[in-house]
C-alpha cells in the first residue's frame, strides 16, 4: 500500500462527507429539505450515477506497488481489475470493436512475399479467425451473457433489499429511478468490461493505448479537481465570510480588500502564473521529483490548491452579505445581550444558519472546475501531461480531427464521460438548490 | 459624483499595489531570476556565465529590493522591483524575454481581440434575454419544462466540444467560411462569423438561465402583479415592467466585463488563430515567457478594477435608489 498525497486528501474527504451526512441527517431543521430531496427521483438518479463515479475514483484512489511486474511499478485497484486493456496495447489508433489497424502498412506472409492492407490487431478481436463474419456474433453473445449476469445480481440485490427493508425502498418513485439507473449503470459498465478483455471497445490512442482505460482512470482527475478545490476553498471562505460579515469595521475592510484584489487578477493568468512558478521550482529541484507519478501528483494537488485560491471569493462575498444580515436578527441579538461570546455566537448561531448557501455553492462548483479542468489542460496549465486526464485526451486528439478517415473515437470518450458526470452534478445541484434555498421553498 | 470618483479612484491604487506586489513575490521571490534563467536556457548544467549573461541581457542583474551600491534615488529605482513592477504603473510593460517591446505588441494586438469579443458580448446578449423572457413568458408550461432541460445540457457541454465540433461541421464538413486565420478590415468578418457564433451557443446555457433567474425574481414583485391588475397583457408586462426593471442588474453585469473584453478570449483565440492578445498570452504561456505573462497580469487587474469603477458609476446612473455614498 502506498498513500499518495492527494489519495489521503481523498481519505480525509471521505470521512468529511460522511460526518456531514451524519450532521445533516440528525439535525431536525434539515428533515424536511432532505426529504424533499430524497422524494425527487431525478436527483436519486443524478446522485446514484455520481455515486458510481465516486466508486471508480476510489477505486483508482488506492494505490499499491504491483509485485507481479519486475519494475515495481505503482498501480492502483482500478489498474489491477483493468489489467487486460493496460497490457493490450496496439501500435496506434485503431477504431472501437476494430479487428484491423487504422492505417496500411506493408505485411510480410509466411511465404516471404509482402503486400500493403490493414495489419490485424495484436489484440482487438485476435481470438477471431475471420473478423467480419464472426465479430456480430461474438460480441452480441458476450454482451448478452454480461448484461443477464449483472442484471441477475442488481434484481437479486433489489429483491434481496426489498425483502427485509422498508417499503420506501420499492414503492416511491425516487427509489424506481434509483434501482433503474443502478441496473443501467452496472450492466452497461459490466458488459463493456468483459467485452474489453477481447476488444478494444473505445478504441485505441496514438500511441495505441486503449482509450476505455483512459477515460476510467480520467475519472479520479475530475474527481479529485471538483472535490479537492472545495476542500481548499471553504475553510477560507467559510472563515472570512462569516468574520467580515460579523465583526465588519477593519477586519470587514481588510478582508474585502484581500478579495477584491485576488479577484482582480484574471483567474486563467494567475492560475498560468502559478503554474509556470512551479515548473521552474520543479525543474530547479528535480531531485525531489524524480518519481513521475508522485511529480503528476504533485502537481495535480498545486492546480487544486491553486485552484481553490481563485474561487474563495464568490462564495466569501455571499456568506458574508448573509452574515450581516443574520447578525441583526433577533435570537443574535439576544445572544449578544444574554452575554454570549463572540466566537460562540459564530459557530452555534451563525454558522448552521449559512451552511445551506455553503452547500449549494459547493455543488454547483464542482461541475464548473471539471469543465475548466479540460480548458486549462488545453492552455498547458492544467494537470501533468503524463496525468490521465479528459482534458488531455482531448487536447491530444483535438488535431486528429483533420485526419482521413476520422479518428472520432478518443474525443467523443472523453467529451462523452464528462458529459455524463457534468449533467449529472448540475442536475444535482439543481434538485439541491430547490431543497435547501428557502427563497425557493416560500415560492411553491 | 466627482467627489465620489475621484474617492473609488483612490481606493484603486492600494489594490493595484497589493496585485503589484503579489505578481512580484510570485515571480521573482518564489523563485529567484537564478532558476528562471536555467528554465530558459533549458539544460540541466549551465555554466554560471551563461546565466549571468542572461540575467545582464533581460534585465534581471540587480538585488530585488535596494540596490547598496547606488547612492538616493537610485538605490531603489536601480532594483528589480521597481525596474520590474513599479514601472508597470505607467505602463510601462518593457522587454519580453524574446526581445520584443510588449507594450507595442499588446497595442497593436488588443484591437482583434475587441472585434471578436464585442460582437459575441452583443449577440450573446440579445439571444440570451430573448431566450430567457420567452421562458418566463411561457413558465409552468412543458415548454419551459423543456428549455430547462435543454439549458442543462447545453451547460454540461464542455466549450471545446463546442468549438471543435463547430469547426468540423461548419468550416470542414459544409465549408461555409475558413476554419481559422485573420485578415484586416472588412475581410476580417467572414473569419468572426463562426467564432462569435460558436462563443455565444456555448454561453447560451448559463447566461439563459441567469436572466431567467432574473426576470422570475421580479415577476413575482407586486408592480406585475398591479400591471396585470390595469389590465395589461402578458406581453407589455414584459417588455414595459419586468424587462425595465431587469436591466439593472443586466447592464450592471455588462459593464463589469467591457474593460476586460480587450484581454480577448484564450480559448477561442487559439483555436480560430485571431491575432489578439488571448493568443498572445497563450503563446507566452508556452514559450514561459515570464515578462509577458506579468505584463498581462497587471494589465488585467487593471482593466477588471476600471470596470468595477464603471460598474459602481452606472449604478448611480440608472438606478435612482442608489445613492453616491
Amino acid at each position: 500500500m502506498l498513500v499518495l498525497w492527494t489519495d489521503a486528501l481523498i481519505y480525509l474527504l471521505l470521512l468529511a462527507s460522511l460526518l456531514l451526512v451524519w450532521y445533516l441527517a440528525s439535525q431536525r431543521h434539515l428533515r424536511r429539505p432532505l426529504a424533499s430531496l430524497t422524494a425527487s427521483p431525478v436527483a436519486m438518479a443524478c446522485l446514484t450515477l455520481l455515486l458510481g463515479f465516486a466508486g471508480i475514483g476510489l477505486l483508482d484512489s488506492i494505490h499499491f506497488k504491483d509485485q507481479q511486474s519486475r519494475s515495481n511499478e505503482v498501480i492502483s485497484l482500478l489498474d489491477k481489475g483493468c489489467d487486460a486493456m493496460r497490457h493490450h496495447g496496439e501500435k496506434t489508433y485503431s477504431a472501437p470493436f476494430a479487428a484491423y489497424a487504422y492505417g496500411k502498412e506493408t505485411i510480410t506472409r509466411a511465404d516471404g512475399s509482402s503486400y500493403w492492407d490493414y495489419p490485424r490487431l495484436q489484440y482487438g478481436a485476435a481470438h477471431l479467425d475471420d473478423p467480419e463474419q464472426q465479430w456480430l456474433g461474438d460480441v452480441a453473445q458476450k454482451a448478452g451473457l454480461a448484461l443477464v449476469q449483472s442484471g441477475l445480481v442488481v434484481v437479486l440485490l433489489a429483491g434481496l433489499l426489498i425483502k427485509i427493508g422498508p417499503r420506501q425502498l420499492w414503492q416511491s418513485a425516487s427509489a424506481k429511478a434509483v434501482w433503474l439507473t443502478l441496473l443501467l449503470m452496472v450492466c452497461t459498465g459490466y458488459s463493456l468490461w468483459i467485452l474489453s478483455e477481447d476488444y478494444h471497445v473505445l478504441g485505441t490512442d496514438k500511441v495505441g493505448e486503449d482509450v476505455f482505460y483512459q477515460a476510467l482512470k480520467s475519472i479520479r482527475t475530475g474527481l479529485v479537481i471538483g472535490c479537492l478545490t472545495t476542500l481548499v476553498m471553504l475553510p477560507l471562505a467559510v472563515l472570512f465570510g462569516i468574520l467580515a460579515g460579523f465583526f465588519k469595521g477593519w477586519i470587514d475592510d481588510l478582508i474585502q480588500f484581500i478579495y477584491t484584489t485576488l479577484n482582480s487578477i484574471p483567474s486563467v493568468l494567475l492560475i498560468a502564473a502559478s503554474i509556470l512558478m512551479v515548473q521552474v521550482y520543479m525543474a530547479n529541484h528535480g531531485e525531489d521529483f524524480n518519481n513521475l507519478l508522485v511529480r503528476a501528483d504533485m502537481r495535480l494537488l498545486f492546480l487544486c490548491l491553486i485552484l481553490g485560491v481563485t474561487s474563495w471569493t464568490g462564495l466569501c462575498r455571499l456568506l458574508r452579505a448573509e452574515t450581516l444580515k443574520l447578525r441583526e436578527m433577533e435570537y443574535v441579538l439576544a445572544a449578544q445581550t444574554l452575554g454570549v461570546k463572540p466566537a460562540m455566537i459564530l459557530f452555534r448561531h451563525i454558522l448552521p444558519n449559512v451552511m445551506h448557501i455553503v452547500l449549494i455553492s459547493v455543488v454547483l462548483d464542482f461541475s464548473s472546475l471539471v469543465l475548466a479542468e479540460a480548458a486549462l489542460s488545453y492552455i498547458n496549465i492544467g494537470v501533468d501531461p503524463t496525468t490521465h486526464s479528459w482534458g488531455n485526451m482531448i487536447n491530444s486528439a483535438r488535431l486528429e480531427m483533420a485526419r482521413e478517415p476520422l479518428v472520432w473515437w478518443p474525443l467523443t470518450a472523453a467529451f462523452g464521460f464528462m458529459f455524463a458526470l457534468v449533467l449529472a452534478a448540475n442536475l444535482f445541484a439543481d434538485k439541491v438548490r430547490d431543497a435547501f434555498d428557502p427563497r425557493s421553498n416560500q415560492n411553491d | 459624483m466627482m467627489q465620489y470618483i475621484i474617492r473609488r479612484l483612490l481606493y484603486a491604487v492600494p489594490l493595484l499595489m497589493a496585485v503589484n506586489v503579489l505578481t512580484f513575490v510570485l515571480f521573482f521571490v518564489v523563485n529567484s531570476p537564478d532558476d528562471m534563467a536555467r528554465m530558459q536556457l533549458g539544460q540541466k548544467r549551465v555554466s554560471e556565465q551563461a546565466i549571468a549573461n542572461w540575467k545582464h541581457q533581460h534585465g534581471y542583474d540587480l538585488p530585488l529590493l535596494l540596490n547598496d551600491q547606488q547612492t538616493g534615488f537610485k538605490q531603489i529605482s536601480e532594483t528589480i522591483f521597481y525596474q520590474k513592477s513599479v514601472n508597470l504603473f505607467w505602463f510601462d510593460f518593457g522587454i519580453s524575454d524574446s526581445g520584443r517591446n510588449i507594450g507595442a505588441d499588446i497595442q497593436q494586438r488588443m484591437w482583434p481581440s475587441l472585434v471578436l469579443a464585442l460582437p459575441s458580448l452583443l449577440v450573446g446578449l440579445l439571444v440570451n434575454i430573448t431566450l430567457a423572457l420567452l421562458i418566463v413568458l411561457f413558465r409552468n408550461s412543458r415548454f419551459e419544462l423543456m428549455a430547462n432541460v435543454a439549458l442543462v445540457m447545453l451547460m454540461s457541454i464542455s466549450s471545446l466540444f463546442y468549438i471543435i465540433a463547430g469547426q468540423f461541421l461548419i468550416a470542414r464538413l459544409l465549408r461555409w467560411v475558413p476554419i481559422s486565420g485573420y485578415d484586416s478590415g472588412w475581410a476580417a468578418s467572414k473569419f468572426l462569423i463562426l467564432p462569435v457564433m460558436i462563443s455565444v451557443l456555448a454561453g447560451i446555457g448559463s447566461g439563459v438561465r441567469w436572466y431567467r433567474s432574473l426576470f422570475l425574481e421580479e415577476v413575482e414583485k407586486d408592480y406585475v402583479r398591479t400591471a396585470r391588475a390595469k389590465g395589461l397583457n402578458e406581453t407589455q408586462v414584459m417588455f414595459g415592467h419586468v424587462l425595465k426593471n431587469a436591466m439593472i442588474p443586466i447592464l450592471t453585469g455588462v459593464v463589469v466585463v467591457l474593460p476586460l473584453l480587450f484581454m480577448g478570449s484564450l480559448i477561442m483565440e487559439s483555436f480560430f488563430s485571431i491575432p489578439g492578445l488571448g493568443s498572445y498570452t497563450i503563446d507566452a504561456i508556452n514559450r514561459q515567457d515570464f515578462a509577458i505573462v506579468r505584463s498581462m497580469v497587471f494589465l488585467g487587474s487593471v482593466l477588471y478594477i476600471f470596470g468595477l469603477l464603471l460598474t459602481d458609476i452606472s449604478y448611480t446612473l440608472v438606478d435612482p435608489r442608489v445613492r453616491l455614498n
